[in-house]
């Protein structure tokens, strides 16, 4: 900008500024109150003037009491659990036969394109690499994470669209401001439900630089959409499975709920902890208003969690995928001596694993995984099956039984995935977006290893202790 | 006027969404309001994005800004987050303040919900001190009158002082008439003469005074009063402003309408 006045600084700036403190001296303490004060009468006239109220005054009555009800102090926060659990459970019970559809379906295009590559004699390693590799990456992706998504995410656009969340932030308020946090943060941690790169933008809503990192840093203590396939693999098989398979997905949704409110747990507990050693600081007070109850529009819901939350997932975890699953193809098919690279880095790893209730192959798993968490639970199939490819298994009582009768997986173990899995460091992803929001190397660093250095204490100290009472192996 | 009957008239044809192309612009338009209000309902109306949007404060973080023309006229319309007053030091207070004082849009339509009027009102008028091109759009008709309320846009167009058009963002009704407003208010062809509140005589003297002195540090200025309010407050940003010699750069700036200031502002918002 060209402008000429630009340097020139009004000689008599200050003069004004001095002269203003001193205006103010003279006024009335509450003069600011009063200024408010007027203008809100003002509106108060004016509006009342313009409305008139016809009969129906019931229905807002009625929302009242459903304000009353979903905010109040004993029931606010049970009636969250139970519409998360309901969630959860859709998605779970919702998920599993258009997963296994889909899945069908695209490992169905693979088998014909390998046997059309083969039978024009294209050599092993490039059938293998193009299509049990990145191929069958993408398509473990797409089959296990777009049906969940597809029913997750219109339900959460839901609540969002009901006006349910405000409510749900106001619920949890107390909790996040009694940790040194920002209320609002109950909201960013919610958006982490879905995407916690989607979550740590969503931090912009909170003003004070503090609070905004204590939940760009805690973001990643719940559990994004890329690691629900995990946990409810788990939940299914390790919890779902002691049930009776009228109630397994009950079953199996309770265990999600309960990693859930458990990741909430450490958001809060970590926030408090930032809050009282390196990011010390006042909460600051918010006034959330509750806006009014909207029947949610239909077409706008399919549109944003379909088209902006769906897709653009799935976009990206394809494209985290595909690379991973040549990575994947090239350990477990490269061979030092008569070992694949893959058992040779699982086998170095196998001492701090078990240290921490896992093995080698499980942190083998996370390290390929840090792309996207998406792809873990076949790349751990993968890696114990050793069968240089990225493994579908017919069904979950096939993953159970490769998973305890073959590789010795005891409780301890799923209670312990479970937990890494919760509190592991961010995807890739995440991380680069806190250095992008926070433009500074250190909080990405200090994003990543929180939440790691925070999974291997909490799976040591828990594995140690089921030693010591002599649970688990 | 129903709107329904309005779609189809050639008032309504002129519209044209121009999306994100905002290259050559006659002139700039900020959308205030309270979270909640259907401000980007409205943005997503007129422009053709879908910019996505939810139910909680300060959600319209990103790209904020779009194009639309009628009338012949190209408009570029600012999208400022919702906030319930410009009173604090928030930084969505701060950056829907400093656009609409700053950025000096050609016109600010401040969308409020018709079924919480009193409320919203509370922004309009602190919009009012700041500038007198104000379009007030009452928003969520329809739910109003699902509730039983009516709102006498007529009453509250003479009370504020400044054109007031009852909307149905999500349906297009009220829309011509929204645009027609703005169009006036924003080339000037409606003139305004917008409520302010007064306070106590000892205020109001105080403000007086100052109105002077900051009419003399910056001359031209189009908001004296309101700066004067803001300087009795203590406003760090005001006073700031007045000191690097901001506030005389904006007069400078008035004639010749920076286009590109107004992008900076919005996009320091986004950040």
């Amino acid at each position: 900008m060209s402008d000429r006045v630009i340097e020139t600084v009004p000689p008599d700036a200050d003069a004004v500024l001095a002269r203003a403190r001193e205006l103010r001296r003279q006024l009335s303490g509450g003069f600011r109150e009063e200024a408010v004060k007027s203008l809100y009468a003002e509106a108060e006239r004016v509006a009342r003037r313009a409305v008139s109220q016809g009969g129906d005054m019931r229905a807002i009555a009625f929302e009242q009491r459903i304000d009353r009800l979903v905010t109040s102090p004993w029931f606010g926060l049970p009636i969250m659990l139970v519409l998360l659990a309901i969630v959860f459970w859709l998605t779970i019970a919702g998920a599993n036969v258009p997963s296994a559809l889909l899945a069908q379906g695209l490992f169905w295009i693979e088998a014909q394109a390998v046997t059309l590559f083969d039978a024009a004699g294209v050599p092993w390693w490039i059938t293998g690499f193009l299509w049990h590799g990145v191929y069958r990456g993408l398509a473990w992706v797409v089959s296990v994470m777009l049906p969940p998504m597809a029913i997750f995410f219109p339900l959460f656009t839901v609540f969002e669209d009901l006006g349910y969340l405000p409510r749900v932030a106001f619920n949890l308020d107390f909790l996040f401001r009694r940790a040194g946090a920002h209320g609002k943060q109950a909201l960013t941690m919610a958006m982490g439900f879905g995407c916690n790169a989607a979550g740590v933008i969503a931090t912009r809503i909170i003003d004070s630089p503090r609070e905004r990192l204590v939940a760009i840093l805690t973001n990643n203590f719940v559990p994004c959409n890329g690691r629900f396939p995990t946990l409810i693999m788990l939940g299914t098989i390790f919890v779902g499975a002691s049930f009776a398979p009228a109630f397994a997905s009950v079953a199996a949704a309770g265990a999600v709920v309960g990693v859930v409110i458990l990741g909430i747990g450490f958001t809060l507990l970590m926030s408090w902890l930032l809050s009282r050693t390196i990011l010390r600081g006042e909460a600051s007070a918010f006034t959330l208003e509750l806006p009014p109850y909207r029947r949610p529009n239909i077409g706008r819901i399919f549109y944003t969690s379909l088209i902006d939350r769906t897709l653009f997932v799935l976009y990206r975890a394809m494209w985290t995928a595909a690379p991973a699953g040549a990575v994947i193809w090239l350990l477990a098919n490269i061979r030092w001596g008569d070992r694949t690279l893959a058992a040779i880095s699982a086998g170095w790893l196998d001492p701090l694993g078990h240290a921490i209730g896992l093995d080698g192959v499980i942190l083998l798993t996370y390290v390929i995984a840090i792309p996207a968490n998406e792809i873990v639970v076949p790349t751990l199939v993968m890696a114990y099956m050793g069968t240089g490819m990225m493994t579908e298994m017919e069904g979950l009582g096939d993953l159970r039984r490769l998973l305890v009768d073959q590789q010795g997986w005891t409780t301890l173990t799923a209670v312990n995935l479970m937990l890494f899995s919760l509190l592991h460091n961010p995807c890739a992803t995440t991380i680069l977006t806190i250095y992008k929001e926070t433009l500074s190397a250190k909080w990405a660093t200090v994003g990543a290893l929180l939440p790691l250095g925070t999974a291997f204490l909490v799976c040591f100290l828990t594995a140690t202790l089921a030693r010591a009472f002599g649970w688990g192996g | 006027m129903s709107g329904h009957d309005c779609e189809s008239c050639p008032v309504a044809a002129e519209l044209a969404p121009m999306g994100m192309q905002v290259g050559a612009i006659d002139r700039v338009i900020a959308l205030a309001g309270n979270p909640n209000t259907g401000k980007s309902t409205l943005f997503n109306a007129l422009t053709g994005l879908h910019q996505h949007t939810g139910n909680w404060p300060g959600k319209t973080v990103t790209r904020a800004e779009g194009g639309f023309a009628w009338n012949d006229v190209r408009y570029k319309i600012v999208d400022l987050p919702g906030t319930y007053s410009l009173l604090s030091a928030s930084q969505d207070e701060e950056v829907a303040r400093d656009f609409i004082l700053f950025g000096q849009p050609h016109a600010v339509i401040v969308v409020t919900d018709a079924s919480a009027l009193e409320r919203n009102l509370n922004l309009a008028l602190q919009v009012l001190e700041i500038t007198d091109r104000v379009v007030v759009a009452v928003n969520l008709m329809d739910e109003a009158r699902r509730k039983g309320i009516d709102v006498d846009t007529r009453s509250l167009s003479r009370d504020l002082g400044v054109p007031v058009v009852p909307i149905v963002a999500r349906t297009g009704e009220g829309m011509p008439a929204l645009l027609s407003a703005v169009d006036g208010v924003s080339s000037g062809a409606i003139s305004t003469s917008p409520l302010r509140v007064t306070g106590t005589p000892e205020f109001e003297h105080a403000v007086r005074e100052l109105m002077t002195q900051v009419e003399a540090a910056a001359p031209g200025v189009p908001n004296s009063r309101w700066l004067a309010i803001r300087l009795l407050d203590g406003d760090a940003r005001v006073e700031q402003a007045l000191r690097t010699g901001e506030l005389a750069r904006m007069v400078s700036r008035q004639q010749q309408r920076d286009v590109r200031f107004s992008k900076q502002i919005a996009l320091q918002g986004a950040q």
